[in-house]
């Protein structure tokens, strides 16, 4: 059978994902930069950026002096390559053999596949419809070898269907970069004047050799499919999933654990073997009338412990209604990341923690309430007393900068600042005595003040003056009157509890 | 005269086993918890602070919370300070996690778990005392039935895990299992003469019920350990006159 390949080429791969990530980017002009030899080089110019000349290889500092306002974002190699497999996955339905072309390519097999569409002129128009509306520059060429599609794709802008045996007619009018030849060759074929594939095309194969190369005959051959070429197609990872039928219809709590069971052990037997845990797995149960029932529980750590996640699940088993049975359980894990054979080491301060126990009782915690109502906090290097401490979600996490104790913090703060009455003799004195919840405390003693300034960078407002006050109960308060004393009285706030 | 001294160890032998099948047991030597202060330790049965139980807390005002609160957060800081993890679990907590580092806890340490609703509180306090993993567990509760705070001395026995449960403001102070109640209240600080502003934390303490034990009172003061203060300067006058 005539094989049929497509090469698509994405000549703005780069800058059209950051464009589709920030999509303020669309209207500026940028260029993705990486050191070289001790200066930055542009190593991708968006569309705005090229038309003011711009283009790969100049340096940053040149291409300042042409355009002043350019923007230059850090190149990353590797989320290229990442959207570039993506794409390559989202082409699976196109074809079942697509391959990756780094850096900016993709090969697909279309043999058999086209009349689906309706002929290859409708196969490719969809292909390339589509790509270019996920925001993608795309052209793209069908032909017989995979080397003048990937030509035409790139050198040829008028062509872009090129019928079955017609390669040789249209490589001739191609330049000879077009046969992916290295750049000394082709430069070397430039200054011989070959400024055309058809013009050596037809010339003795042991003259091209000789001068040129075995690599130029190669290509060559390739491109006008004398020769096969061949690619690796990408395999799309098999999703975490595992059936069980079951012969009879399954009414009992105790059989569904008993399925639940063996759908774990095969499931975390894999996730083990790859060294990956799930965070979320889901039990789909199918009943026999056709109704579906579906359970999920979240973990705070990869796991692939089948007690653990057997628990989880254990506490909603009780959920699930058979009424007649069910035949068929499905067990799938949606969120799978890899776990750190390191893990355990960091989080093990004593001897007596056990990080992998804590880590699963937080499970059952998260399982029953809801998966925020775990907090752990880091000092953040700012005074606002609510913004100095960050939550996070991690439980190995060290903090980056010291807890400070140099100023007097409250045991209890209240969510927010309450409003209270004072009597303050003369500014910027600890008040005499102040009214909170209708209770009147006289001051007895007063630390302060401690002015804390609102980060104008982060949020505009009136500075806090802190004060440490005891009352003549011997209770500690935290208070702070909120901005300077000027005509109009400033308010003044409790805070929080000293224990 | 042998057999009073046999009968007398006898005794003592038959009150050690009655404290075990309590839930008492004897701490190792290098496991014990040092509060730092003889005259508190000294009611407590075998005279140690007993761990692997259930402490409770009363507090009723904003302010008595407070001070229980930086109690239990001295406690707390005795009971971790071989390092380890310890769970903060409550519903509307307004505990500032920067202030445990004044009780020597670094605030990383301690997992805090805010419950959305009252009913799922004590299921997971008792959830994470069965976890021998961890340090110790504080739990603020409203209210715990005796059948409640049964069930966490029972996990607790399993476990070796120490509990502290502060109750604000509860609406009835029936019976409950625990072996320790507290009742914490602010005290006015004392400040060498002379010098202003506001000095160290400082508490009454009442130990009002503890099971085998002597119910007692102490005023403490909390600078990075306890102390007893020194007597208030005017009593202290009044002693050297009279």
């Amino acid at each position: 059978m005539n094989r049929r390949y497509v090469a698509v080429w994405l000549s703005h791969l780069a800058t059209d994902h950051r464009i589709i990530l920030q999509p303020e980017l669309a209207d500026t002009a940028f260029v993705l930069a990486a050191p070289e030899r001790g200066r930055m080089v542009i190593k991708a110019a968006d569309r705005n950026a090229e038309k003011q000349g711009l283009e790969t290889g100049m340096a940053v500092a040149d291409a300042r002096a042409v355009f002043p306002s350019l923007m230059v974002l850090d190149e990353k190699p590797e989320l290229a390559r990442k959207t570039l497999d993506e794409l390559a996955e989202w082409c699976i339905r196109f074809t079942p053999i697509v391959a990756t072309d780094p850096p900016d390519g993709l090969v697909l097999d279309s043999t058999g596949c086209t009349h689906l569409w309706g002929g290859e002129h409708a196969y490719l128009k969809d292909l390339l419809a589509k790509l270019r509306s996920k925001g993608y520059a795309t052209r793209a060429a069908m032909a017989d070898t995979i080397a003048t599609a990937w030509a035409v794709a790139r050198y040829s802008p008028a062509a872009s269907l090129i019928p079955a045996g017609g390669q040789a007619a249209v490589l001739a009018a191609l330049p000879p970069a077009a046969l992916r030849l290295e750049a000394g060759i082709s430069e070397r074929m430039q200054k011989l004047g070959f400024y055309r594939i058809g013009r050596f095309m037809e010339m003795p194969r042991s003259v091209l050799r000789r001068r040129f190369g075995q690599d130029l005959l190669v290509r060559l051959d390739q491109a006008l499919g004398h020769t096969g070429e061949i690619i690796e197609p990408i395999r799309p990872a098999a999703p975490y999933q595992e059936r069980l039928p079951s012969l009879e219809p399954i009414r009992t709590a105790a059989a569904i654990e008993f399925g639940l069971r063996k759908l774990l052990e095969a499931l975390c037997q894999r996730l083990a073997k790859e060294n990956k845990g799930l965070r979320k797995a889901l039990l789909t149960c199918y009943r026999i009338d056709g109704e579906i029932q579906q359970i999920e529980i979240g973990t705070s750590s990869p796991s692939s412990s089948v007690e653990h996640l057997f628990r989880l699940f254990q506490l909603k088993i009780a959920s699930i209604r058979p009424a007649l049975g069910i035949d068929l359980f499905e067990l799938d894990a949606p969120v799978v990341e890899d776990t750190d054979p390191f893990q355990e080491t960091l989080w093990n301060i004593s001897g007596s923690n056990d990080q992998a126990a804590i880590a699963e009782l937080l499970d059952r915690l998260t399982a029953r309430g809801g998966r925020d109502i775990v907090r752990r906090y880091l000092p953040q290097e700012h005074y606002w007393p609510e913004r100095s401490i960050k939550k996070v979600s991690s439980l190995t996490e060290k903090p980056q900068t010291a807890w400070r104790t140099d100023r007097p913090r409250p045991v209890n703060l209240l969510p927010h600042p309450e409003l209270i009455q004072v009597t303050a003799p003369i500014p910027d004195y600890p008040p005499m005595q102040f009214r909170y919840r209708d209770k009147v405390h006289k001051i007895r003693k007063a630390d302060g003040p401690e002015r804390i300034e609102q980060e104008w960078w982060i949020a505009h407002g009136l500075h806090r003056d802190y004060y440490c006050v005891e009352d003549e109960d011997g209770a500690r308060y935290w208070i702070f009157r909120l901005g300077p004393y000027d005509e109009n009285t400033p308010e003044w706030f409790i805070h929080g509890f000293f224990a | 005269m042998g057999q009073g001294v046999m009968r007398m160890a006898i005794l003592q032998k038959l009150r050690q086993d009655i404290l075990a099948m309590e839930g008492f047991r004897m701490p190792a030597e290098n496991q014990r918890v040092h509060l730092g202060l003889d005259s508190i330790e000294e009611v407590f049965p075998n005279r140690v602070f007993p761990t692997g139980v259930i402490h409770e807390f009363i507090s009723t005002e904003r302010e008595d919370a407070a001070a229980t609160s930086g109690f239990m957060c001295a406690l707390l800081g005795r009971l971790m300070h071989r390092g380890g993890l310890c769970l903060w679990i409550s519903r509307n907590r307004t505990l500032f996690p920067p202030a445990l580092k004044f009780f020597g806890i670094d605030p990383d340490n301690v997992i805090f778990i805010d419950v959305k609703s009252e009913k799922d509180l004590l299921w997971m306090i008792e959830e994470a005392l069965s976890c021998e993993a961890l340090s110790a567990v504080v739990g603020e509760i409203k209210d715990i039935s005796l059948t409640g705070s049964r069930r966490l001395q029972l996990a607790v026995e399993q476990s070796r895990v120490t509990g502290l449960l502060h109750r604000i403001s509860p609406r009835n102070l029936m019976n409950t299992a625990s072996v320790a109640r507290w009742k914490i209240s602010p005290l006015a600080s004392e400040l060498e003469e002379g010098l202003p502003g506001v000095g160290y934390a400082r508490w009454n303490v009442r130990l009002e019920r503890v099971r085998n034990g002597e119910t007692g009172c102490w005023q403490l003061q909390w600078t990075d350990h306890f102390s007893r203060p020194a007597l208030p300067a005017e009593q202290a006058a009044v002693l050297k006159t009279g």
